[in-house]
């Protein structure tokens, strides 16, 4: 078998879904650990300098190209696969098991993906092409704001600006549920993917998925809510 | 006339002499020969799978949609061999004895002995393959006992075992059609066998998905297609199950032996209605640890927890002490019959027995577990419970379907019962090599006749089957296929597939064009009727002649009024059974036909005229020590060719299980 | 059980053979009792049927005890029917009540076409198994049954697995027609034991790219293979698969 067969097969796609996955799971603790320093109440200075940090380290700068290949491959993969498990059932049944077999979000991976991605196209928009390349289009340049005599930029500034649109907010919130639902099914997934199955690991795994699923979501979701409402000052 | 070609020498040598002697065919020559396998079940699968190892080009044939389907996985209790692991005595000439003895003196020596010698083989091979027998916590193979025995020889896997031992040996027949040593046609049925200069060299075939003829040569034809039980229409058969197969060969010129042994197995679900397609068996493994009762009073209408242990008739523990629960299938038939004739019977429609768990599920497994939990005075609650589990183990699909079909839960009520037409002893006569009375063509597993006699005892076909597919037929088809080597394969277009052909084509078609007003089936129930009524579980001289009569009046009306829809070039499943029902008429028959002749109870084939004082089966050895090989000789008409049994270790003695 | 009888309205799938186009068509059934199995209200209505010169509706069936796997009909939007851990011919007509609608399909899957009516072609399962759901094992090499002992806990998960009955209801409840809980029975079944070791690796690199041929789709652990199987086999199985197949992957030394 060669390295093309293995990650062509129906088991190596999934593969390849279930690695960028734990990696994208990884890189939301991450990116939800820095964002939560808005709640420090101090400005925004702890987030400026955290954002910072991750900005000006070459280490982290080559992650986050691994990060983009990463969301990539976890995107035309899925599409991939998407419409390929579709086209193997040319005549669908009149009645549909729906339910009764499964979850909605479960057998929605590709939907609520596609929601994902195109969040994803406006958050990227939002904050990483101002704080990496500069701002383009309509969107001004990043502030710069000094602590300490250094300068940072002002991300947390343009937070502040971006969550002044009510849309903007509810779109914020609505993609989080999307993602919420999208972890409830993958997180497990994931881990079934890559061989999973003594069943005392799969509770703790469970468990844990379902408390992620909650919570990382439910702590981004807060972030545009709490700018929007004037909850961080 | 009938050559059985037994090897000379004491009984326990003849198979270790057969194969020290017999001739083979060297790897090259294999490759040259063609062997057609008709059926995929335990003894389909097996010898098309061993032949296809050795090298012979082998052509399997099923009329299911993948061999993995064929009855023999419904089978369920487990499989016997004499392998002593319990070390409580057995032995291969226990094995032989208990199989000889419960098959009520009417099966061949030879044959019976080199079943015993191989079973072993059998358990050894299958764990090889990969079947998942049921283990201990040390990691050996776990034993149950079964009925007619008392040792505990048999090999299982929960109430499972025969679709274990299928799965694997149906894997091992994927292998080879893998490595193109076997090449596999399912839905596919034979229709008859082409016989050229008194050699069977091929068979006709109807593709059922196109209803096409096909033509195939084999240098040798194996007929490994089961029973013929559905001939009583209601049986624990699959639907499919026919008697086809056997029925062409039989009527091209091979003996059919001993049909009126038919087994009648006493643990299936009671008949619920005129609707019923078929019966579904409780395994006998059941009877290990349920305990079969009715009530002391006629007629009594009470629910079965509300009578009390001291009303209760435990009348197998009554009538057999020695054996109890676990006496034979004929046995045990015939008793529950007994009661339900004499008014005893339960349920709504008066027949059918109690088969009751409660009494072992506390005293045997939940004292052990209670026992093993370290509980001190466990109350019944906790015994209940502890046992259910062990219950569920053992045989927990078998009480899910019971639940599921009757929709009474067995672990809180006894489970109802009655006997129903299970596996027919009789079959294909065949020779010590498994060859049938035409040269070249075989018979084996339930097909033939030769090892159960009047009565198998259970968990002892699942181990025919095997015996004869992986360990006997690949040595005794050497010794006919060594001297074929210099036969080339036969073009089908010879003359006699051309007839052949021609013959199925013409029956085929008049069937089509009878279009009369009769299903199928429905000819098909009323046969099932008369078969039942009259050649069932106890025959009379007087029932067996208007049986005969009824059968060919049946015939008559079947082929100018039976009703079959669809076309013949297409899938027509309707079409499939009218061929199958045509011949189970002609076949009933037969059956009829030799029950009156054997004016002799033995096994399952119950005379009323011959009994004992207490009403248990009476041979007549001095008469009857000979299987009865019928030779076709045109409609309604048969000749009897006798073969006498000899016994030289098994001396027959009227059966006691008391 | 109290008994009682029903009419019923069925909406079947009728379609002559592999190459011509399907359609429903609608029955009425009378006087069905509650202790009838679904096939044998088939039986009612064929018979009806032939009665009436019509067409009978053709379906696979054999044993009838929930054992052979041939029955396969897709009955109001679930594989074999609304009871859980059940074959179709297991099903009893106690499920329905007087005035019920039946709609009756097919499997659908690419990979299961239809041949007529309610009957599919399986025969890709057969050849997923011989790409290699066996054990290489002749008749006559073995050694005695007791010289290896194996783990009750891997001989009953062993059994679990094996007790699959290759009826098809995975792929048809699959959103994706995969057939990963048949494929990771077998290989489950056969790799717990110390007998299929051996071959582990090439077993399940084979099965799957057999499977993969053959048209199933991948899994998603959506687990509605799992909710309608009448064996109950669990998708743990499927799990374990990954895992091996992954292990064999990545020790492929060429």
């Amino acid at each position: 078998m060669t390295w093309k067969q293995l990650f062509t097969s129906s088991v190596g796609k999934k593969f390849v879904m279930a690695l960028t996955g734990v990696s994208l799971i990884a890189f939301l603790v991450v990116h939800a650990g820095i964002n939560a320093c808005i709640w420090a109440n101090d400005g925004g200075a702890m987030f400026n300098k955290a954002a910072h940090f991750m900005g000006a380290t070459v280490v982290i700068r080559i992650l986050e190209v691994g990060l983009f290949i990463g969301i990539i491959l976890h995107i035309v993969q899925g599409l991939i696969l998407e419409a390929q498990n579709r086209s193997r059932r040319s005549i669908g049944y009149q009645v549909p098991l729906g339910n009764r077999g499964s979850k909605w979000y479960s057998r929605s991976m590709g939907l609520l993906g596609t929601l994902i991605l195109l969040f994803l196209i406006m958050h990227i928009y939002h904050f990483w092409t101002p704080s990496r390349l500069g701002g383009i289009g309509n969107i001004h340049e990043l502030g710069i704001i000094a602590y300490d005599g250094k300068a940072y930029h002002n991300l947390y500034g343009e937070m502040v600006i971006v969550f002044q649109s009510l849309t903007i907010v509810i779109l914020y919130v609505l993609a989080c549920i999307s993602l919420a639902y999208h972890l409830m099914h993958g997180f497990n997934s994931a881990f079934r993917t890559l061989g999973l199955h003594n069943q005392r690991y799969v509770r703790i795994v469970h468990a844990t998925g379902v408390a992620f699923s909650v919570i990382v979501p439910l702590a981004f979701a807060m972030m545009p809510v709490s700018v929007y409402l004037g909850w961080v000052k | 006339m009938l050559d059985s070609k037994i090897p000379a020498g004491p009984l326990e040598n003849k198979w270790n002499d057969y194969k020290g002697h017999v001739k083979l065919v060297n790897p090259a020559n294999k490759r040259k020969l063609e062997v057609i396998v008709i059926g995929t079940g335990l003894a389909g699968a097996s010898a098309a799978a061993s032949l296809g190892e050795l090298g012979y080009r082998v052509k399997a044939f099923c009329f299911q949609d993948s061999p993995r389907r064929a009855h023999s996985i419904a089978a369920q209790g487990g499989i016997n061999a004499a392998k002593n692991y319990q070390n409580d005595g057995d032995s291969v000439f226990r094995l032989f004895y208990d199989t000889i003895k419960g098959g009520d003196y009417r099966s061949r020596e030879a044959n019976t002995h080199r079943l015993a010698e191989v079973s072993a083989n059998i358990i050894d091979q299958c764990v090889a393959q990969g079947v998942p027998f049921a283990r201990e916590y040390s990691g050996l193979l776990n034993n149950r006992s079964f009925g007619g025995v008392q040792v505990k020889r048999t090999f299982y896997a929960a109430g499972q075992t025969g679709q274990q031992l299928l799965i694997g040996a149906y894997q091992a027949l994927e292998r080879q059609v893998a490595l193109g040593n076997v090449t596999m046609y399912a839905r596919h049925e034979m229709l008859d066998v082409v016989v050229i200069d008194g050699k069977a060299r091929g068979v006709i075939c109807r593709n059922l998905v196109t209803g096409e003829l096909e033509r195939h040569f084999g240098h040798a034809v194996l007929l490994c297609s089961g029973g013929y039980g559905n001939v009583f229409y209601l049986s624990t058969n699959a639907m499919g199950s026919n008697v086809t197969a056997a029925w062409k060969a039989h009527k091209k010129g091979a003996f059919f032996a001993n049909p009126c042994f038919t087994q009648i197995h006493p643990t299936c679900i009671p008949v619920t209605g005129d609707h019923q397609s078929k019966l579904t068996l409780m395994s006998e493994s059941l009877r290990n640890d349920g305990r079969i009762w009715v009530p002391k009073k006629q007629n009594d209408t009470r629910k079965a927890n509300d009578i009390p242990e001291e009303e209760r008739d435990y009348y197998l523990e009554r009538r057999y002490p020695a054996y109890g629960n676990l006496v034979p299938r004929d046995v045990a038939s015939r008793a529950a019959k007994e009661r339900c004739d004499a008014g005893y019977g339960v349920g709504t429609t008066k027949q059918a027995v109690y088969l009751d768990f409660r009494y072992n599920l506390i005293n045997k497994y939940g004292r052990a577990e209670a026992s093993k939990h370290g509980i001190e005075n466990p109350d019944e609650a906790t015994l209940v419970r502890l046992g259910k589990e062990v219950v569920k183990e053992e045989y927990g699909n078998l009480f899910d379907m019971y639940e599921k079909i009757t929709g009474e839960n067995p672990y809180e009520v006894p489970m109802r019962i009655y006997p129903a037409v299970h596996y027919t002893m009789g079959g294909l006569w065949v020779d010590y090599e498994l060859m049938t009375s035409i040269t070249g063509l075989y018979a084996l597993g339930e097909a033939n006749f030769s090892d159960h006699g009047a009565n198998r005892l259970g968990a002892s076909a699942l181990m025919q089957g095997l015996a004869d597919g992986y360990f006997v037929i690949p040595y005794t088809i050497g010794n006919y296929l060594a001297n074929e080597i210099s036969v080339k394969p036969i073009p089908t277009t010879h003359e006699a597939f051309e007839v052949a052909e021609n013959a199925v084509k013409d029956r085929i078609s008049s069937l089509m064009q009878i279009k009369g007003k009769q299903s199928v089936e429905s000819f098909h129930k009323r046969l099932g009727k008369i078969m039942w009524e009259k050649c069932g579980m106890s025959r009379n001289e007087k029932g067996l002649n208007e049986a005969i009569e009824e059968i060919r009046a049946l015939k008559k009306e079947f082929w100018s009024n039976v009703r079959i829809p669809g076309e013949i070039n297409e899938m027509n499943p309707e079409l499939d059974k009218a061929n199958r029902v045509a011949d189970f008429i002609e076949l009933g028959e037969l059956i009829c036909i030799d029950a009156l002749e054997r004016t002799e109870s033995c096994g399952g084939h119950f005379r009323e005229e011959s009994q004992t004082e207490e009403g248990e089966a009476l041979r007549h050895d001095d008469q009857f020590l000979y299987v009865a090989a019928w030779e076709y000789n045109g409609e309604h008409n048969w000749k009897l060719n006798k073969e006498e049994l000899e016994f030289e270790l098994a001396k027959p003695t009227q059966r006691n299980y008391k | 059980m109290d008994h009682y009888t029903m009419n019923l309205t069925l909406k079947v799938w009728k379609q002559k053979n592999q190459s011509e186009r399907g359609h429903f068509e609608t029955y009425q059934v009378k006087d069905i009792s509650s202790e009838m199995s679904f096939l044998e209200m088939f039986d009612v209505l064929n018979e009806a049927l032939v009665e009436e010169n019509r067409e009978p509706i053709a379906f696979d069936h054999d044993c009838r005890e929930g054992i052979c796997g041939m029955c396969s009909m897709y009955i109001n939007g679930r594989p074999h029917g609304p009871w859980h851990g059940t074959t179709t011919c297991q099903l009893h007509m106690r499920a329905f009540k007087d005035g019920d609608t039946i709609v009756v399909e097919p499997w659908r899957a690419n990979a299961f076409p239809v041949i007529k009516d309610l009957i599919v072609d399986r025969h890709a399962f057969d050849r997923i198994i011989q790409a290699g759901g066996y054990i290489s094992v002749n008749t006559g090499n073995a050694v005695d049954g007791n010289a290896i002992p194996v783990k009750k806990e891997n001989a009953d998960s062993a059994f679990a697995a094996a007790a699959c009955i290759g009826c098809g209801a995975c792929v048809a409840a699959c959103k994706n027609s995969s057939a990963m809980l048949f494929v990771s029975a077998k290989v489950a079944h056969l790799s717990l034991l110390p007998q299929g070791e051996p071959e582990k690796r090439n077993r399940v690199l084979n099965m799957i790219e057999q499977m993969d041929k053959e048209g199933f789709g991948s899994c998603t652990m959506t687990e509605a293979c799992e909710a309608v199987c009448p064996k109950e086999i669990s998708v743990d199985n499927i799990a374990r698969l990954n895992g091996e197949y992954l292990s064999a992957a990545g020790a492929i030394d060429k």
